[in-house]
């Protein structure tokens, strides 16, 4: 009968730890947090400030060889679809000299079998899939990269 | 027979008072047509008419509620017919009467559905391009203004083109600035377009 009372208690003892243990943790995201603060998994968490985009200014140097050049300037409005492409309206080779834009590369008149074609490829029309504007926004980590040093225009 | 003496005189002689009546009918009759006239006009110059008909609204509205003359941070806006419609009277007046044409083609319905504006877009579009090409932008410069324009508060960009194109002349607003307002049609053969 003792032994029976025993057995009992502990029982009754392991589910109370059991009990309190999932009280301690709350949180259904198992205490991982992202970079961006954390949010349970059945919140919306607000979102970030709208970061404003840099308005103009010099070209950016680039940080490893093909990067992509990005975009030292605002873009809203500048549509890039079936009818019209405002990028090319003054980084086309046809505009640049007279706007004073950065050329198109040539190695955007080529297909994708290595033949160059008279115009932009349809394979490099749309401009925003690899260049992008830039925002004054601060690293989420802490970070050291440094570009090659044929790169560096110091 | 004097009683009928007394009227031919009072009829045949213009007195003070008929004359002063005729004035007054006159005047009061101007002040309703005129008064009218003009309030029929500032109401077809605003942008709940124009949204009347759903030509507009579905179409060219909604695209324009995308764009920095509706929504921006100051909450200056432009409407319709500040774009659309120049301010002095006798552009005012032109183009009005050019507009009744807009009424025909609401009733014969050339653009009452979505693929029929598209397709008509182009031939509009050029039609109002060349209306602002050739009054040099008139409605754009009721509120941008060049003498007022602060190079150093504009963009590298804009400096480098409004310091000279502009500035002489050469090119105006609309040259550049085409589909801020509107979704753009198919540029193919558009100047300053690829």
């Amino acid at each position: 009968m003792k032994k029976i009372m025993l057995a009992l208690m502990i029982m009754g003892m392991a589910a109370g730890a059991v009990a309190q243990e999932k009280q301690v943790v709350p949180s259904n995201i198992g205490g991982v947090e992202s970079l961006r603060g954390s949010a349970e998994l059945d919140v919306t968490r607000s979102a970030d400030k709208h970061k404003r985009v840099i308005k103009d200014r010099e070209p950016l140097q680039r940080n490893y060889v093909h990067q992509p050049p990005i975009i030292p300037h605002q873009i809203r409005g500048y549509k890039i679809n079936l009818n019209a492409n405002k990028c090319l309206s003054c980084h086309g080779w046809k505009y640049a000299r007279e706007t004073g834009a950065t050329k198109v590369s040539p190695t955007h008149f080529e297909t994708r079998d290595g033949m160059t074609l008279s115009d932009i490829s349809p394979r490099r029309y749309f401009c925003l899939q690899c260049h992008v504007p830039q925002v004054d926004g601060k690293p989420l980590v802490d970070n050291d990269f440094e570009a090659v040093d044929s790169l560096s225009q110091n | 027979m004097k009683l009928l003496k007394k009227i031919w005189r009072t009829m045949s002689t213009p007195s003070k008072a008929g004359v002063g009546i005729v004035l007054a009918l006159g005047f009061i009759g101007g002040v309703v047509f005129w008064g009218g006239f003009n309030t029929a006009l500032s109401v077809t110059n605003t942008e709940e008419f124009c949204t009347g008909c759903h030509e507009m609204a579905d179409n060219v509205y909604e695209e324009y509620r995308e764009t920095i003359h509706y929504s921006n941070r100051s909450g200056v806006r432009a409407t319709c017919p500040d774009c659309h419609v120049p301010k002095d009277w006798t552009h005012k007046i032109i183009r009005k009467i050019a507009a009744s044409k807009e009424v025909w083609g609401m009733l014969t319905g050339v653009i009452d559905t979505r693929e029929k504006f598209v397709d008509h877009r182009k031939s509009m579009a050029m039609r109002e391009w060349k209306r602002m090409k050739d009054n040099d932008s008139r409605e754009c410069r009721n509120c941008h203004n060049f003498e007022y324009m602060d190079f150093s508060e504009q963009g590298s960009r804009s400096v480098k083109m409004h310091s000279s194109a502009l500035a002489s002349g050469e090119k105006t607003c609309i040259d550049c600035h085409k589909g801020i307002a509107h979704e753009l049609p198919d540029m193919k053969g558009v100047e300053g377009w690829h």
